[in-house]
């Protein structure tokens, strides 16, 4: 009797979604009838395509019974298909990054005259946003789904809605990369994508917030743990920060192209504002949530200091959203405010190096793991690089030294340990932890393979940014040499060539890394694949019960 | 409203409003009473016994 009196009734929201996904078709149909410009046809179609496929497995699952709402149980189904879309994509941004590096030291690498389509123009986007967005973001989205979860003791609100998350971010990658290889950019860094996409991915990220408030709203937990309060923060923030630097005109309803509201100066703020804290918010804090959960969890050590934590909070949120000027350094942008980007940006070596201190001294009474579990050591290595580009940011901010640094490759090696180092080795570290968990194995299949993606890994960064600062000091230097008589020493081109050598290191080192992803999404495979410790009905965990 | 003005509230008031905030969140984090909810919260993820 017990069983049948379980609460499994239809996920909410799934008719309704039906419904939103037919007149979706319907409208991008007609607007791709309607126009008359190509791209926005392109994309109107993809929109289409993706409303038939939602269409037809919304029917399928509606009719077939699949989807049950079990709500004693945690919702990971959605983490799972995260986790499978995080090294999908992971590969894919990572195998372009290598491609281009090969193009920036074989130029003549993929490169059609007549065709634009895989041109470095074309594909550089396509790495960044793939890497950044794509891997970086369903990571985020993926753990904070298994985070909120787990320390609120609730499942997921919303029903469906976190379904419709994770099909609609992907939509949306899908429709930024094949955009960029098409030649649609409004050439804004990191916020490429055009103002009907923007408006898609808005949509989306509002459904995440309500995902993550509503879950929060409904928790057995009285206080809310930290890692949530940093993945809070990235949600928000990254909400407010798109929404305002796409703040763009069309140019008709049924054409692609916009044009920003801004323009000069205040155009170059708002988009250096954003690109800053793109950094601050969803490569920083939103990893750092990552760290607060995955080191604590892994090392069966509590927080070093809670009370840190919350400072660390507080003061990171609050200094990084001004640094964003000293991207604007010698600009027409006022002193002033060069000096409060500049101060703003130094300041925050304190929460930085907090924050990495925290979760270093977590392992404190478990350094022996640092020996025994290489899962460990990947994350212990994150942290470091955390507080090495953290340590390495602020001092390129200072005017003086942006001057030798701005627009060379040292940006990019700096950029390469933060997002390699930190952001990709914390990645690997939860990715290691979750696998096992989500899919109920007793280990990984091999942690002989995980000694491989770290040795591998480890070398190509480090490869990577040394090539890189070597290059950007040397083409600096390059360009504010002259000669006795006033005149440059260098035409540009000699600087370019003479970063041959440094630009194949780079291209062998990012290889290592793709080597190292390669490897552990075999690992992964072959974990998914081993006998599970419990029946396939235990797939997703049972809540605790009500205290 | 001059620009001197506008410019004033912006910076000395902007610097009071955050340095406020900014003091209320240690006090928060640093508050005797609050030590022993934090060091619970601190054990939070390992009291969840699934994996």
């Amino acid at each position: 009797m017990s069983q049948l009196a379980k609460p499994t009734v239809g996920t909410p929201g799934a008719p309704a979604l039906l419904t939103a996904t037919i007149i979706g078709g319907l409208v991008f149909f007609f607007a791709a009838m309607f126009s008359d410009d190509p791209l926005f046809q392109f994309q109107a179609f993809i929109f289409v395509a993706a409303a038939l496929l939602a269409g037809f497995a919304l029917t399928a699952g509606l009719s077939g019974g699949l989807f049950s709402n079990d709500t004693d149980r945690y919702m990971d189904g959605v983490v799972r298909a995260g986790v499978i879309a995080t090294m999908f994509w992971g590969a894919v941004g990572m195998l372009v990054g290598v491609v281009i590096a090969a193009q920036l030291s074989w130029p003549n690498l993929l490169y059609f005259p007549d065709a634009g389509w895989l041109n470095f123009g074309r594909l550089r986007p396509l790495h960044t946003s793939g890497v950044i967005f794509a891997f970086g973001g369903n990571a985020l989205i993926c753990t904070s789904f298994y985070v909120v979860q787990r320390t609120c003791r609730a499942r997921l609100f919303g029903g469906v809605l976190s379904w419709f998350v994770f099909w609609g971010y992907q939509l949306f990658i899908v429709l930024a990369a094949t955009g960029y290889l098409a030649g649609i950019t409004q050439s804004r860094e990191y916020a490429e994508p055009e103002w009907l996409v923007d408006l898609w991915l808005t949509v989306v990220w509002v459904a995440y917030l309500l995902v993550f408030l509503g879950t929060l709203w409904k928790r057995k937990e009285p206080h809310i743990y930290v890692a949530n309060w940093f993945y809070l923060a990235f949600i928000v923030t990254v909400a407010l920060l798109h929404v305002v630097n796409n703040l763009a005109l069309p140019i008709s309803p049924l054409h692609h192209r916009s044009y920003s509201l801004f323009s000069g100066v205040q155009d170059a703020l708002t988009q250096w504002w954003y690109g800053h804290n793109a950094v601050g918010f969803f490569l920083t804090a939103g990893f750092l949530a990552m760290m607060y959960y995955f080191v604590p969890k892994r090392v069966e050590r509590p927080v070093y200091s809670y009370r840190l934590s919350i400072v660390h909070f507080w003061a990171l949120i609050f200094i990084y959203i001004w640094a964003g000027p000293h991207h604007l350094h010698y600009t027409a942008l006022p002193q002033w405010a060069q000096t409060l980007g500049m101060t703003f940006s130094i300041m925050l070596w304190m929460p930085s190096w907090g924050g990495m201190i925290n979760g270093l001294m977590t392992l404190s009474g478990a350094w022996d793991k640092l020996r025994t579990d290489p899962v460990v050591r990947m994350m212990v290595v994150a942290i470091a690089f955390y507080g090495m580009s953290t340590f390495e940011g602020p001092v390129m901010s200072i005017r003086a030294v942006n001057a030798l640094s701005h627009y060379t490759d040292w940006t990019i090696g700096h950029v390469h340990s933060g997002a390699l180092g930190w952001v990709g080795f914390i990645t690997f570290g939860a990715m290691y932890c979750l696998v096992p968990w989500l899919w109920k194995k007793d280990r990984l299949y091999s942690d002989k393979l995980v000694e491989w993606h770290f040795w591998i890994a480890t070398t190509g960064i480090v490869l990577y940014i040394c090539a890189m600062w070597v290059s950007g000091i040397m083409e600096g230097l390059m360009w504010r040499e002259y000669t006795p008589q006033g005149f440059l020493a260098w035409s540009f081109i000699e600087t370019v060539s003479a970063k041959h050598v440094e630009n194949v290191i780079r291209t062998i080192g990012g290889a290592m890394f793709l080597s190292g992803t390669l490897i552990m999404i075999y690992n992964l495979w072959r974990t998914v694949r081993l006998p599970s410790v419990e029946t396939r009905d235990a797939l997703s965990a049972p809540l605790p019960a009500a205290a | 409203m001059t620009y001197e003005t506008v410019a004033r509230i912006a910076q000395q008031g902007g610097l009071i409003y955050f340095g406020l905030i900014f003091l209320m969140g240690c006090a928060y984090a640093l508050w005797p009473a609050n030590r022993e909810a934090f060091d619970k919260a601190a054990r939070l993820p390992l009291e969840d016994d699934d994996q």
